[in-house]
């Protein structure tokens, strides 16, 4: 198993924390990760991204240009990586923000409303949960219990009262996440 | 963890006397973990912010002197002003560690990755004759790891280390193991370790003098040869360095830290369209691997130095192999990662075609 994964999205949205749990999840896992962030001095607002790479054997590059999966949050995000998603590969977007259809046609997209979905529950600083919902429901590369642990080991001890709040997130975004195009290319197919 | 903060807890953990520090992208994270962790109230470790690199590497002297284990870290700006205090500690031939995690430059340049600090390293970007025993780690785990090392090499040959990281390899979270927690030694172990250090002179010798001054040019000559004559034996003992799929290759990627892992991604892409493409990672940048780097130029069709600057390793490669084999240099500036499949692009352009 190698899945090569970008997070994109504006500073303070969560793009590296959410990269950050993913990564500790596939520790707890025992599998070999690497994460490594690209920001700007500005990092709330500014554009911030994140490659996380989760495998069975040791990483090489914790830089790649193609990615099997791409998560984009805003329109520069899309701009910028949807030329990278391998064909066949998978593009989850956040439609908030996103003032543009997706090009390619061979790659699957998905479509996860994690904002208004965060604003329904009244709380918008587990928007980054829904949205590792919908990628795990999408590639269940991690099991829940261990994105629990990785949480946990990632949180300040002082915000683990916040734990079930992000996993009801994480189930939201498993709910609501759903299939827009199935990529069109022979023999690959779309997971639901 | 990320690769800064794991130099932190290794700094705690092999028993590190003082870091002496001041904060700058893209390291910050190891003077905000050692404060984080606090180790003054475990082993005893201080921990000071200096008012300026300036001083963080004076103060690394003063420690140096007392035989303790005393380091610093900063990137390429920060470090850039630490070179008269580094070309000192050479010249009065005292132990420390010195971390670059290397950004662009020149000037203030980026905070983005960059490994245009090899020049400044490896040819002396202070004054004088003097060299610095310089390790490149490649992941986190060698992060941690090269504490250690350097701080040995270090002592034995009694001149400052640096680790050259850069960016990629400061920000990036991996997988480590630590070392297990040692103590901190004694004044009376480093008594009997570092016989020369400036702890207090005791009535059974002379004082020990610490100093890179010395106005006899006679005697000034005598002491350069005696520096040069070690400098010899490191470069015959301590090269160190790591090779991937070579044993086949028709083209040798060489390439250190972060330039390096992407390489090792190039090699997967160019094997799986049949080229032959091997990795030579010097892992100590100085000592260079000079002979190793020769032997293959007898195996490989062409040489591809890979760095993340304008090429700088490149000539070392081009000595090492001295006109045997092409030699070329590929390289991103300014904060720009260079990717896989560019390398391998660069490769069959500059090489193979």
């Amino acid at each position: 198993m190698l899945q090569e994964i970008v997070i994109s999205g504006f500073g303070g949205q969560g793009v590296l924390s959410m990269g950050k749990i993913l990564a500790y999840s596939g520790i707890m896992e025992n599998k070999e990760v690497s994460w490594f962030p690209a920001y700007g001095p500005e990092q709330r607002g500014g554009t911030a991204n994140v490659t996380v790479i989760i495998s069975d054997q040791p990483i090489s590059s914790p830089v790649v240009n193609q990615y099997d999966i791409a998560i984009v949050l805003n329109q520069p995000s899309l701009d910028k990586f949807e030329e990278r998603v391998k064909p066949g590969g998978v593009l989850i977007y956040d439609g908030y923000g996103i003032h543009r259809k997706v090009q390619r046609k061979d790659i699957h997209v998905y479509r996860i409303n994690a904002m208004d979905e965060s604003i329904k529950m009244d709380n918008t600083k587990v928007f980054n949960m829904i949205v590792l919902g919908g990628l795990l429901r999408i590639s269940p590369m991690v099991e829940l219990e261990n994105v629990m642990k990785g949480l946990k080991e990632s949180l300040p001890e002082r915000h683990h009262k916040m734990l079930p709040m992000n996993e009801q997130a994480i189930l939201r975004g498993m709910e609501i996440v759903e299939l827009e195009q199935e990529a069109a290319v022979p023999g690959v197919e779309a997971h639901s | 963890m990320k690769g800064n903060e794991a130099i932190a807890h290794a700094a705690i953990r092999f028993g590190v006397d003082g870091y002496f520090g001041y904060p700058i992208t893209p390291q910050s994270e190891v003077i905000e973990t050692l404060m984080e962790q606090a180790p003054w109230k475990t082993t005893g470790m201080v921990v000071l912010q200096a008012e300026s690199e300036v001083a963080a590497i004076n103060m690394v002297y003063g420690g140096g002197a007392c035989g303790k284990y005393v380091m610093t870290s900063s990137s390429s700006p920060g470090v850039s002003l630490m070179q008269e205090g580094i070309s000192y500690m050479a010249g009065a031939e005292l132990p420390s560690l010195i971390v670059n995690v290397q950004r662009g430059g020149p000037g203030l340049g980026t905070i983005q990755p960059s490994q245009a600090d090899y020049f400044q390293t490896v040819k002396g970007g202070g004054h004088g004759d003097y060299r610095l025993i310089t390790l490149a780690p490649d992941s986190v785990q060698e992060m941690a790891d090269f504490v250690a090392l350097a701080f040995e090499l270090s002592f034995r040959y009694r001149n400052p280390a640096m680790i050259l990281s850069d960016g990629v390899i400061g920000q990036m979270m991996e997988k480590v193991r630590l070392p297990q927690q040692r103590r901190r030694r004694t004044d009376q172990e480093i008594r009997e370790q570092c016989p020369w250090a400036t702890l207090g002179r005791t009535p059974d010798r002379a004082p020990n003098v610490i100093t890179s001054l010395e106005l006899d040019s006679e005697v000034m000559e005598k002491n350069n040869e005696r520096i040069q004559a070690k400098y010899r034996v490191i470069e015959e003992k301590e090269v160190r360095y790591e090779e991937v799929q070579c044993a086949d290759a028709d083209y040798l990627l060489v390439a250190f830290g972060s330039a390096a892992r992407i390489c090792m991604k190039t090699i997967e892409l160019a094997r799986e369209e049949g080229i032959k493409v091997g990795l030579l990672r010097p892992i100590t940048l100085w000592p260079f691997p000079m002979k190793e780097l020769r032997r293959y130029a007898d195996q490989v069709k062409g040489m591809l130095s890979v760095e993340l600057n304008a090429g700088q390793m490149v000539e070392d490669v081009r000595l090492a192999v001295n006109g045997a084999v092409p030699v070329q240099h590929y390289g991103r500036m300014g904060g720009i990662i260079p990717t896989p499949d560019g390398v391998l692009d660069a490769l069959k352009k500059k090489l193979i075609s």
